[in-house]
């Protein structure tokens, strides 16, 4: 009996939970409409099979629960029936397949205005790509990735020349406007998802994978990661902002082209950025710390050098190289309020440390919101 | 005799009863059919790879070292002479036997030599296994062949002695003759690796993938 | 006819007899002994992993190199070292010789061996947690590049551990599965025909059989990658610059591997739902005093799930880049997949109807058992469908989906199945009050874990996260659910073990069962002895006259028929449902 009651309590409040729901699809940004209607299609039809399924068991444990002067029927088989419910069951799949595979084929119907973006992804970064000029990007290795070509174009292809590299976590797109977007890794298996748009596609090393959509609505999404990545994954977040059409030419104007990014003049100072910026990269401080302001698991970079930081035990200190020498070299020795003492021991020499600490020293820039990008060193 | 009967009462009966054959002698043949489904989809999987990578484009195919071709020659050498002593002892006294014994253990021995010699030619050839996904594939699809040439062997070495003490049992008629079965299987599973090797090129594994 | 297996192997000492034993029911012991130890190790792993999602950052030893060692460790023990081998290992070497009526497997010595190749896998993949680096982050799922690369914890030697791991696992599944599927073909009692084995058997065959076809992809792809590994080889690694280092690797494809380990990967789901859905129509069956309704469609359907489930793996794979048109195939042969399913589902509840159900504590746990497989295999059908599953891959949906397919129900199969047959095993009962609450717990606790957890998916909050800091779209109170499901998770957690202590108690306390408590028709309820002794059946093996399933046969003195009580034609095989002892042929 305690059973069919729990069975039924189960039931209703399933139902309930579907109408009550504080979790939900986020609103809707693109044009794939279709995918959200052929979920609530595919939650009708099983939320009807589990209902029913449910209160026939509910039905079931009262109706015939043991009574110890009645015998259970006899009946094996039922030839018509078993007929009946393979039909019935068959029917209610291809009900549910059917209209999943109309909107698949137009998943893989790119249309011919679309604009071509690149997202490049990296342990534990984003970076975008478009097509200049020549209206074609440039080809691109691995081989070809070096501090100054992040990208790794093929300085030798002219196609390449004109591409308008955004070195940076925010990617513009118009409203309105079909975009395919071309996905690329430097090293391992990411994904690029922005859950309002619902459309994506893994990003698989060694060949370029794509998607289509065309963003609907104005603002500013998350996108994140969506293959387990590494230590990282959990961190490795980008910003797509939709904006009318002119805002995006004017944005897209700002960005520099490949041929720029080559013909910067480099002081030792830059290099030593650089350097900065590779020790952050390749010893992982990045899975834990941004430069744009966005807080993760560690503070953030931006704006930590020169602050007088509060510790956990109440005390104060002022963020400078020697704060920072001693911290990255023993990171339990003091806890920082509000985070956890998770910092691992990295093995550091000493030009390489100093170069870290030059490129946190170069991120202490205040008064740039947090939406504009840092500007490219590598 | 008194050895034999002993030998015979313990374990499984595989004598049997009615003129059919035993439920031992019957598992141990679906048991060996079974195995051997088993490594063929093992080896279509590998060879599937092999295809599918192939088709990559960054392949630059091995020439077989001719050591191939001789244990090619050895391993169907030892797959006859082993089912020549299946056959033999059904006889009820058996001549020769310890010499075809020698003999397929010769064979197996000789195959696998052989098939280290095929490598040691080739890595002296500067063809290391991580140089080219063809080098990779060469090693790995050989090695694993070989390995399952060493574990027959070893079954075989069993079945050897078995035979060898118990000429005239039931027991060791069946065990030979499946170690037999096993070799045939071994020796066919060498013969499409090999052919593959000679014959797959790069242009019909795109063919066969629709690869770019 | 059949010839007697005889004679056994006689055991003389202690070690003959309890540890290099060669008795089937010994090695089902040790094999689900092991089993369970090495799954309260993964459920410590899970309990960790709550500790973080539920309370971020509060725990200072989990950090993100630790957070996914658990969260990989977790899948891999609880999928292949728990459930596989519990089911195949413990469940089938039990309970097919007794089913069958034979006297032990075909090959009792490969069968011992078979669970000590196991034990040293396990002890291999737990080496992996006192090696420099710690065990691999990658994901149960293995995936190359990141897998073998800086930035994944356990790319020094915990992945080299974990696949050498595997590698002897799935020796010792092929030693096992030779003896499972040729002991069901040859070794059968007289009148046993295949139409008249319980669904169990049919279960447990058949996933076995998948296990031998489908372990061997596993293999490939983890020589593969031990060699990409060790030796620099270039299978599955294309050209990469890792932590800002261009490698030596070039040209090899990461889809590749996940072809390879999805061919298998799938039909290891079904080699852990098979033998569940077996047994569970045989703990239905027996406890609603009723036959199996449709048994020829329920074997039907168990090979047809089997096959199927050779071709939908690429449903793992409908957003890895692979080539896109496979998708139109993959769903098809996804969605069909669903239709012998359902009918399982419908014959298990149309077995209920019109029974005398007895809410034993195996019963609550059949139940809970088509309750929660219904909400697993529906919403396997958004997946399935693959412009559905575009949004909601690599989200807390599909998190929530297998761990109700794969983790919650079969694992009351396991509960059902084991407070079922411990009388048999030990000649005594389970306590009963202590099962009950353990049911309960359990199964309310589910629910409430996995049931919101779908709408965290929906609404596009990622699996394999660490930290969910700041994410704008995901609102507040998502963290307040991860932190009431984490308290929940504790409370289930420690349910497990009364349920351990109820099955060391009873050993010793347990209420004398006698040899049928249950009143059970299926052979292995039968033997003579209970617990049955070496060789099951004493002096004469069983002759079989009907199938397992008569019960409540209209003009029977009792409401069951034992399959080896003699034959009587006016009550045995009902219609055309099995032959008759003469001509059986199969």
């Amino acid at each position: 009996m305690a059973l069919a009651i729990a069975l039924f309590i189960i039931t209703v409040a399933a139902v309930l939970f579907q109408f009550l729901t504080p979790w939900w699809l986020t609103p809707l940004a693109s044009n794939w409409r279709q995918m959200d209607d052929t979920l609530a299609i595919t939650l009708v039809v099983t939320g009807i099979f589990f209902v029913g399924i449910n209160l026939f068991l509910v039905y079931v444990l009262i109706r015939y629960r043991h009574n110890k002067d009645r015998r259970a029927a006899y009946q094996p088989e039922n030839r018509k029936l078993e007929r009946w419910l393979i039909l019935g069951t068959t029917l209610a799949i291809i009900l549910l397949l059917a209209p999943g595979l109309f909107v698949y084929a137009a998943y893989l119907d790119t249309p011919r205005n679309a604009l071509v973006v690149e997202v490049l992804g990296q342990q534990w970064q984003w970076r975008f790509r478009l097509p200049g000029q020549s209206d074609k990007l440039g080809k691109t290795d691995t081989r070809f990735v070096t501090p100054d070509n992040p990208f790794g174009i093929d300085p030798a292809d002219p196609n390449g020349q004109g591409d308008i590299l955004i070195d940076n976590n925010e990617l513009h797109l118009p409203v309105n406007q079909p975009v395919k977007m071309l996905l690329r890794s430097r090293d391992v298996l990411h994904d690029f998802f922005v859950p309002p748009f619902r459309a994506r596609m893994n990003i698989v090393p060694g060949m370029v994978t794509s998607f289509w959509f065309t963003p609907t609505k104005v603002g500013r999404y998350e996108a994140l990661c969506a293959q387990l990545c590494g230590i990282g994954h959990s961190n490795m977040r980008a910003y797509v902002v939709v904006e009318t059409p002119a805002a995006f030419a004017a944005w897209l104007k700002r960005q520099p082209t490949f041929a720029q990014t080559m013909a910067k003049n480099e002081s030792g100072a830059d290099q030593l950025l650089k350097q900065g910026k590779l020790v952050a990269q390749a010893k992982a401080c990045i899975a834990c710390h941004t430069v744009d302001g966005s807080p993760a698991v560690g503070p953030t970079w931006k704006g930590l050098y020169g602050k007088t930081e509060t510790m956990a035990d109440g005390s104060t200190a002022l963020v400078d190289e020697a704060y920072l020498k001693a911290f990255i070299r023993n990171p339990t020795s003091r806890i920082v309020k509000g985070y956890a003492p998770i910092m691992p021991q990295i093995d550091l020499s000493d030009a390489e440390l100093a170069a870290l600490i030059a490129y946190i020293k170069s991120n202490a820039g205040a008064g740039q919101p947090s939406t504009t990008a840092q500007t490219s060193g590598g | 005799m008194k050895a034999a009967a002993s030998f015979q009462a313990g374990g499984a009966n595989f004598e049997p009863s009615d003129g059919h054959n035993s439920t031992a002698e019957r598992a141990a043949k679906t048991g060996l059919w079974i195995l051997i489904g088993v490594l063929t989809v093992l080896f279509t999987l590998l060879l599937l790879a092999y295809v599918i990578r192939m088709s990559d484009g960054d392949w630059r195919p091995v020439t077989m070292p001719w050591q191939l071709w001789m244990n090619t020659g050895v391993l169907i050498l030892g797959s006859i002479v082993l089912q020549h002593t299946a056959t033999l002892l059904r006889r009820p006294r058996p001549s020769r036997l310890r010499a075809s014994f020698l003999l397929s253990g010769a064979c197996g021995l000789g195959f696998v030599a052989g098939q280290l010699w095929a490598w040691q030619r080739l890595i002296a050839l500067n063809h290391p296994v991580a140089a080219n996904p063809a080098n990779s594939f060469f090693y790995l699809l050989t090695g694993l062949h070989g390995v399952h040439v060493i574990a027959g062997l070893v079954v075989l070495a069993w079945g050897t002695a078995l035979a060898w003490r118990y000429p005239g049992t039931r027991r060791a008629q069946l065990y030979v003759s499946l170690c037999a079965r096993y070799w045939h299987f071994v020796l066919a599973v060498w013969l499409v690796l090999f052919s593959a090797m000679l014959w797959i090129t790069p242009e019909i594994a795109r063919n066969l993938c629709g690869a770019s | 006819m059949y010839a007697d297996l005889s004679p056994l192997h006689e055991p003389r000492s202690f070690l003959t007899k309890y540890v290099w034993s060669q008795d089937h029911k010994v090695i089902a012991i040790q094999y689900s002994l092991t089993a369970i130890a090495v799954g309260v190790v993964g459920l410590i792993l899970s309990d960790l992993m709550r500790l973080q999602l539920g309370f971020p950052g509060r725990f200072a030893f989990i950090d993100a190199n630790h957070y996914y060692q658990f969260v990989t460790m977790h899948g891999m023990i609880m999928v292949i070292y728990l459930l596989t081998a519990l089911f195949l290992g413990g469940f089938g070497n039990y309970l097919i010789p007794l089913m069958v009526g034979a006297r032990d497997m075909v090959f009792p010595y490969m069968n011992m061996l078979s669970y000590w190749v196991y034990q040293v896998a396990v002890w291999v993949l737990m080496a992996s947690f006192f090696v420099p680096g710690g065990p691999t982050g990658a994901g149960w799922t293995l995936y190359p590049p990141q897998a073998i690369l800086p930035g994944t914890p356990g790319t020094e030697w915990g992945i080299v551990l974990m696949l050498i791991s595997l590698a002897i696992f799935i020796v010792a599944t092929t030693m096992g599965g030779l003896n499972y599927v040729t002991t069901v073909l040859q070794a059968r009692a007289e009148g046993m025909t295949l139409m008249r084995m319980p669904l169990t058997v049919w279960g447990i065959f058949v996933a076995t059989i998948l296990a031998l076809l489908a372990f061997p992809a596993l293999l490939v792809s983890a020589i593969m990658m031990l060699l990409d590994r060790l030796l620099h080889t270039s299978f599955f690694m294309p050209s990469v610059v890792s932590m800002g280092m261009q490698l030596k690797h070039n040209g090899g494809s990461p889809l590749l591997f996940q072809h390879l380990f999805w061919f298998f990967g799938h039909p290891e789901v079904y080699i852990v739902a098979l033998p569940a859905f077996g047994i569970v129509s045989d703990l239905i069956s027996v406890h609603a005093r009723k036959s199996i309704f449709g048994y020829r469609n329920m074997v039907w359907a168990i090979l047809a799930i089997g096959g199927l489930s050779l071709v939908v793996w690429a449903h793992h794979m409908f957003v890895s880049g692979m080539n896109p048109y496979f998708g139109f195939f993959f769903a098809t042969t996804t969605l069909i997949i669903a239709v012998p399913t359902a009918i399982k589902v419908y014959n298990w509840m149309l077995t209920l109807w019109r029974g005398n159900i007895h809410l034993t504590v195996p019963m609550l746990f059949a139940v809970g058992f088509v309750s929660t497989f219904v909400i697993g295999g529906l919403t396997g059908l958004f997946l399935g469908n693959v412009s559905v599953d575009i949004p909601l891959s690599n989200t807390y949906f599909v998190v929530a989906h297998f761990h109700m397919v794969m983790g919650v129900s079969p694992i009351l199969v396991v509960f059902g199945g084991l407070y079922h047959w411990y009388p048999k095993i030990t000649g005594r009962m389970l306590n009963d009050g202590l099962g009950k609450f353990h049911f309960w717990v359990t199964f309310l606790g589910t629910y409430a874990i996995y049931f919101p957890m779908h709408y965290l998916g929906i609404l596009g909050m990622p699996r394999r996260y660490y930290a969910y800091d700041n994410y704008q779209f995901i609102p507040g109170s998502a963290q307040t659910l991860n932190a009431d499901i984490t308290v929940i998770a504790f409370l289930v957690g420690l349910a497990q073990f009364v349920f351990l202590f109820n099955l060391a108690w009873s050993l010793f306390k347990g209420k004398p069962s006698g040899a049928n408590p249950w009143r059970a028709a299926s052979l292995e309820w039968q033997t003579p002895d209970t617990p049955p002794i070496h060789g099951n059946w004493g002096a004469t093996l069983p002759v079989v006259h009907r199938w397992p399933y008569a019960y409540s046969v209209p003009g029977a003195a009792q409401d069951f028929i034992p399959q080896n009580a003699p034959a009587d034609p006016a009550l045995d095989d009902p219609g055309d449902l099995g032959q008759a002892v003469e001509g059986a042929k199969i």
